[in-house]
């Protein structure tokens, strides 16, 4: 089986009115299918950025990224778009929910750009919904949910698809503690049922501690 | 990501701001209407016309001295009657030609006077052109033979003078000569902006006496068919160039008229679709506007999209669709209003309207294409944004 994600030593450089300012100064390592990883460090250690390049949202300046066996550098912006579509679940701090719309059709929006069916999106959207404990809610709209619930409707709508990887940016950052374990636990328990690697980007050592290893990043740099 | 399925979110998003999306659509609705409203009024006004010329009677060719054209200096006649037998005979029958010498007089009965046209005539008029009398009978052979003073009053000119009375048998006075009224007109109305009931008919014989001349001004002549009036007109004034080597004369036929109304009216109603066009297209550039703003309020949703996996054409058609929906929605909304406008403004004022099947489709048409060119630079832009970007606005 493919390792979910291999940086080989990844450059991503950012061009300021021509300066050239670097976030990611090489980095290496490999995330292998099933994996719950932390990726911790301070604010400008780079982190995000990575984070962006593991999910196809951006493109590695050089070095070689691959993820779910696919090379990220020799992909069109259109190609991009559908390994995200097929191989990640992105879940965001501030959840990122489209308003105005019900939890089950947000939950259903990555299967809109595969082409499928309203019948069959609902059904999937539903299931997975259940899945997360919101199979009560299925019509609300997102400012009739609690912060924890909008968090577990992002967390089906990241997983409705089957990705292998799953990128979880601070998921916990705009949630009270109790709430933020039980999203936690609810991730975790996905990790371990689907076989989906969990990634979590957090600078929360509390949070960082229970994935299984960590990576490290300072100045652009994996330290650990 | 399916088409319908891009329509429906377009939809989606417009009505989640529906004040907005119904501003926006005003300047397309407003742009739509004035197109529709000021083509049927354009329309209508040239179809009138053309009523009112072919309502002169059909297969006509009217014969005149001097060119027929705009900008010529009107001719002096030099026609008499007896070119009018020439005519006559060429034609073959008396019955197909009419001719006329007017001149404004003032006719009388009692007190009663008014200006009008008094038209000499011979009796072949009502079956040339398209007449008809609602009281008493026209004028006669015997009548223009012998110069008798009989008159044929129009419903206008026996409406002044006789009032509620019958005229017919009365004495009215033309020029301060007695007459007789023989029969009234049926009304006709207004034609190219002649009032056609305000004239009076007379033979030809007694108006050269009354009026000190043996001028005919005009000669008219029925074809038996379509396709024999040009050889016709040409025959015609070849013999009367023959007859007049020092005047030129033009035989003129109905569909000459219509040409050259047809080709100014034409002119008018473009160049008033062109200036409501023009507000089409500020309308246009209010959709562009809202749209480039609705593209950067809604970055975060476009960089979720993206991030879910959403092509940078998949955003593009979204917006695209729905700047092409503004104006679609606009547009038939602007068309109901722009078809209701046209009905009100024909049934309540004397401006005819007629609504036509091309003027509705090319308002559609057209706001249909103010959206796609509109939407395409903020279409362009949504595709466009980077993810990464569009994800961190918060």
């Amino acid at each position: 089986m493919n390792a979910a994600l291999v940086a080989e030593d990844v450059v991503r450089t950012y061009d300021l009115d021509g300066v050239s300012v670097p976030a990611l100064r090489g980095v290496s390592f490999t995330i292998e299918a099933g994996d719950y990883v932390a990726l911790v460090g301070p604010s400008g250690s780079g982190k995000s950025t990575l984070m962006h390049l593991l999910g196809g949202l951006d493109r590695p300046s050089s070095g070689r990224l691959s993820i779910d066996g696919r090379d990220v550098a020799a992909l069109t912006p259109h190609e991009l778009a559908k390994l995200r579509n097929e191989t990640i679940g992105f879940v965001f701090q501030s959840f990122h929910l489209l308003p105005r719309t019900t939890a089950v059709d947000n939950v259903a929006l990555p299967l809109v750009y595969r082409g499928q069916r309203a019948t069959e999106r609902r059904r999937r959207a539903v299931a997975m919904l259940e899945r997360v404990g919101l199979g009560h809610r299925l019509d609300h709209w997102p400012n009739q949910l609690s912060g924890g619930e909008q968090q577990r409707v992002a967390i089906a709508r990241a997983l409705v698809t089957d990705p292998a990887v799953l990128l979880a940016d601070e998921p916990t950052g705009n949630l009270d503690t109790v709430t933020g374990q039980a999203v936690l636990a609810l991730l975790e328990a996905l990790n371990a049922e689907r076989g989906v690697a969990l990634v979590v980007v957090t600078h929360d050592r509390e949070v960082a501690a229970r994935a299984r290893r960590q990576i490290s990043m300072r100045d652009g740099l994996v330290v650990a | 990501m399916r088409l319908v399925e891009a329509w429906r979110v377009a939809l989606d998003a417009l009505r989640a701001n529906r004040l907005r999306s119904s501003l926006t659509m005003l300047g397309v609705i407003i742009g739509v209407a004035a197109v529709v409203v000021l083509v049927a009024i354009g329309t209508g006004t040239k179809q009138k016309i053309e009523q009112q010329v072919e309502g002169l009677g059909s297969n006509l060719l009217i014969v005149v001295p001097g060119r027929v054209d705009f900008g010529s200096a009107p001719a002096v006649s030099r026609l008499s009657l007896s070119d009018v037998d020439a005519v006559a005979k060429i034609v073959g029958d008396r019955s197909r030609v009419a001719v006329t010498v007017a001149s404004g007089e003032t006719v009388r009965a009692g007190t009663a006077s008014r200006f009008t046209t008094v038209n000499g005539v011979i009796e072949t008029t009502p079956q040339v052109f398209v007449r008809s009398l609602s009281r008493g009978t026209y004028l006669t052979r015997s009548d223009v033979d012998t110069q008798r003073r009989v008159a044929v009053l129009g419903s206008a000119v026996a409406d002044t003078l006789f009032g509620d009375r019958d005229p017919v048998g009365q004495q009215i006075t033309i020029a301060g000569v007695r007459f007789r009224v023989n029969g009234v007109f049926a009304p006709l109305g207004q034609s190219l902006g002649i009032d056609r009931d305000d004239e009076v008919h007379i033979p030809i014989t007694a108006a050269h006496r009354l009026f000190g001349t043996t001028r005919v001004d005009g000669i008219a002549v029925k074809a038996p068919d379509r396709a024999e009036i040009d050889t016709l007109g040409r025959r015609i004034t070849a013999e009367l160039t023959k007859r007049h080597p020092e005047t030129e004369f033009s035989a003129v036929t109905q569909e000459q008229i219509l040409g050259v109304l047809g080709d100014i009216l034409g002119i008018l109603t473009g160049v008033l679709a062109a200036i409501a066009g023009i507000s089409l297209l500020v309308g246009g550039v209010g959709v562009s506007n809202i749209m480039l703003v609705s593209v950067r309020e809604r970055t975060k949703e476009i960089g979720l999209r993206k991030a879910v996996g959403a092509r940078p054409r998949d955003i593009g058609v979204q917006f695209l669709l729905e700047a092409v929906l503004l104006t679609t929605l606009g547009g038939v909304i602007g068309m109901a209003l722009g078809i209701t406008a046209a009905l009100i403004v024909a049934a309540l004022s004397p401006v005819p309207a007629a609504i036509t099947w091309w003027s509705l489709t090319l308002a559609f048409g057209v706001s249909a294409i103010v959206g796609i060119v509109f939407g395409v630079v903020p279409a362009q832009r949504a595709g466009r944004l980077d993810p990464v970007v569009a994800l961190r606005t918060e």
